[in-house]
């Protein structure tokens, strides 16, 4: 009983912070919205445009694809640095996590912002290639483009990728590598079989820090992707400021946290067979 | 495995780690470089030296009391967020509890919803109770964010340290509120220091739930939003980021510093 107790004061905020917020969001996509007051009748207009628009279908299967996209390309870079740091270190593995935690003290908008003075018109890149004679007029295309958003969304989230990663490397058991190479194994063969298998866990979870938030931005977009990297975050946020619809936001959020839930529900499947398969 | 390589063929791991560095550090390292240049505009090629941005910062008052809100924001919620998880954690690793898988993966959710959606569904919830938007519906939406970080923080501390120590400190004679004082609290402290850091940073930077539910009263990030907005505020904006990093760089080595010296004195052996 008295864990209960001490369980409840956190219990009572997330009832209160959470559960009872996504039932009214939940709620609130069947209602209308008529100027400022919600018209409380239920009604499946909100989801009949959301089918019927194609723009809203559009945009979250794009910023699905942005997504997917960050969360491979940060995986992928971020892999061989927590490799690196987990094996070819040997003394201190701190000051090299702390080299990499380091320019994310830095304030979330003020990092995506960089990548602004990065690709701008006259930002690092363009004043560079101009005055090394490569090209005479700034290029216009860097930014304000899904690939900038890419790119500075892959820049923003990287340490998230590198701390679990680099965590379940951390946890191998060594002598199961020495005897993999003392059965015979190449070295290769016995990163495929052995270390990249028992580091599986953390590059789940790696995707998964990466994906879920990254989803849902609307603040990268709207700083470096201009009209053709708008997400569907900005719809929602839209929806509740100049647009005014908040049932209709409610109800866009509802089908994208719908689509996110059942596409980590392949995820974790996919992964979980595949880990069977190897055991 | 230490071979020595001819500088021509260096190792791989390293190049590698030496180029993934300069993607991390590259465009944060102009932050701090424009905040010196003398010229309005976050663009090159750079003008001159000047001080004149951070003289500035010191003058906007607006600007101090957005740090000022989002530092006490900050507090609060890291001190209420760790005793919340402390008493949770402690609840999870110590007591049985039926129900306990589900309880707990609840608790969890802020960690796998994007914070848009949180931010819409309190804000639809707060404007429906005809609650007004204060730092007050800022900071219990941080909260909320902060609980989960600190249960994973604790609960890993807790399940790490032997229980029978608890048990003895109860069989010695002490009561249960003592046995947490003298017993729990310090093998756990580390635990709780890392949490109070963990969530103190989490919401100092938190955007998307301060933007949704706050009022006229800015957090600093929602501040920042809005001068990435207006060019003429934006290089003291960056100077005050230049002084949070080096203050935050300043307070982790000295951190760092404490712990390393608190470990040489507790491996000097004490006659």
């Amino acid at each position: 009983m008295r864990g209960y107790t001490m369980l409840s004061p956190t219990f009572i905020a997330m009832v209160l912070g959470l559960a009872m917020p996504l039932v009214v969001l939940f709620t609130l996509s069947f209602w209308l919205q008529e100027y400022l007051d919600f018209i409380r009748t239920f009604s499946f207009a909100n989801y009949f445009e959301f089918f019927h628009k194609p723009i809203y279908r559009k945009l979250l299967l794009k910023s699905i694809r942005i997504s997917g996209i960050v969360t491979i390309a940060t995986v992928l870079l971020a892999y061989p640095m927590a490799y690196f740091i987990a094996f070819r270190i040997k003394k201190n593995k701190l000051v090299w996590l702390i080299l990499i935690t380091v320019p994310f003290w830095t304030s979330y908008l003020l990092r995506v912002f960089a990548w602004k003075i990065m690709l701008g018109y006259n930002g690092v890149i363009n004043s560079g290639l101009i005055s090394l004679g490569f090209i005479s007029e700034p290029l216009a295309f860097l930014l304000y483009n899904p690939t900038s958003v890419v790119i500075t969304l892959a820049h923003a989230w990287a340490a998230f990728a590198i701390l679990p990663i680099y965590v379940s490397l951390e946890k191998i058991d060594r002598s199961l590598l020495e005897a993999a190479r003392d059965l015979g194994e190449s070295a290769w063969m016995t990163f495929l079989r052995v270390t990249l298998p028992l580091s599986l866990p953390g590059v789940i979870a790696a995707s998964l820090l990466v994906f879920i938030p990254t989803v849902g931005d609307y603040v990268t977009p709207s700083l470096v992707g201009g009209p053709r990297g708008i997400m569907i975050g900005n719809v929602i946020q839209s929806m509740f400021g100049e647009s005014q619809n908040w049932p209709m936001g409610a109800a866009i959020s509802v089908m994208s946290m719908f689509t996110v839930a059942v596409i980590i529900s392949l995820f974790l499947w996919g992964t979980h067979s595949s880990r069977k398969r190897i055991a | 495995m230490t071979t020595h390589r001819p500088w021509w063929r260096p190792d791989g791991f390293y190049v590698y780690a030496v180029l993934y560095l300069t993607f991390i550090y590259l465009p944060v390292l102009f932050l701090p470089l424009f905040s010196f240049n003398d010229s309005k505009y976050i663009a090159f090629p750079i003008k001159g030296f000047t001080l004149q941005w951070y003289g500035e910062m010191i003058n906007n008052p607006s600007m101090l009391n957005a740090l000022g809100n989002s530092v006490k924001i900050g507090l609060v919620v890291a001190i209420l967020s760790t005793t919340f998880g402390l008493l949770a954690a402690k609840a999870i690793t110590r007591y049985r509890l039926p129900g306990r898988g589900p309880i707990v993966g609840f608790i969890m959710i802020p960690l796998v919803i994007p914070e848009i959606i949180l931010g819409i569904s309190l804000l639809i919830l707060i404007s429906l109770a005809n609650i007004p938007l204060s730092l007050l519906t800022v900071g219990f939406a941080h909260l909320l964010l902060c609980i989960p970080f600190s249960m994973l923080v604790l609960v890993s501390r807790m399940e790490g340290f032997d229980r029978s120590m608890e048990e003895a400190g109860l069989d010695l004679g002490e009561n249960a509120w003592m046995t947490f004082w003298r017993v729990t609290f310090p093998i756990v402290l580390p635990g709780i220091v890392a949490s109070l850091l963990l969530t103190f940073t989490i919401s100092f930077d938190e955007f998307v739930l301060a933007f949704f539910l706050s009022s006229i009263e800015p957090t600093l990030p929602v501040y920042i939003w809005s001068s990435l907005r207006f060019p003429s505020k934006l290089p003291a904006t960056l100077a005050l980021g230049a002084t949070i990093f080096l203050l935050s760089f300043a307070i982790v080595t000295f951190a760092e510093w404490v712990r390393r010296r608190g470990l040489r004195i507790e491996s000097t052996p004490s006659i």
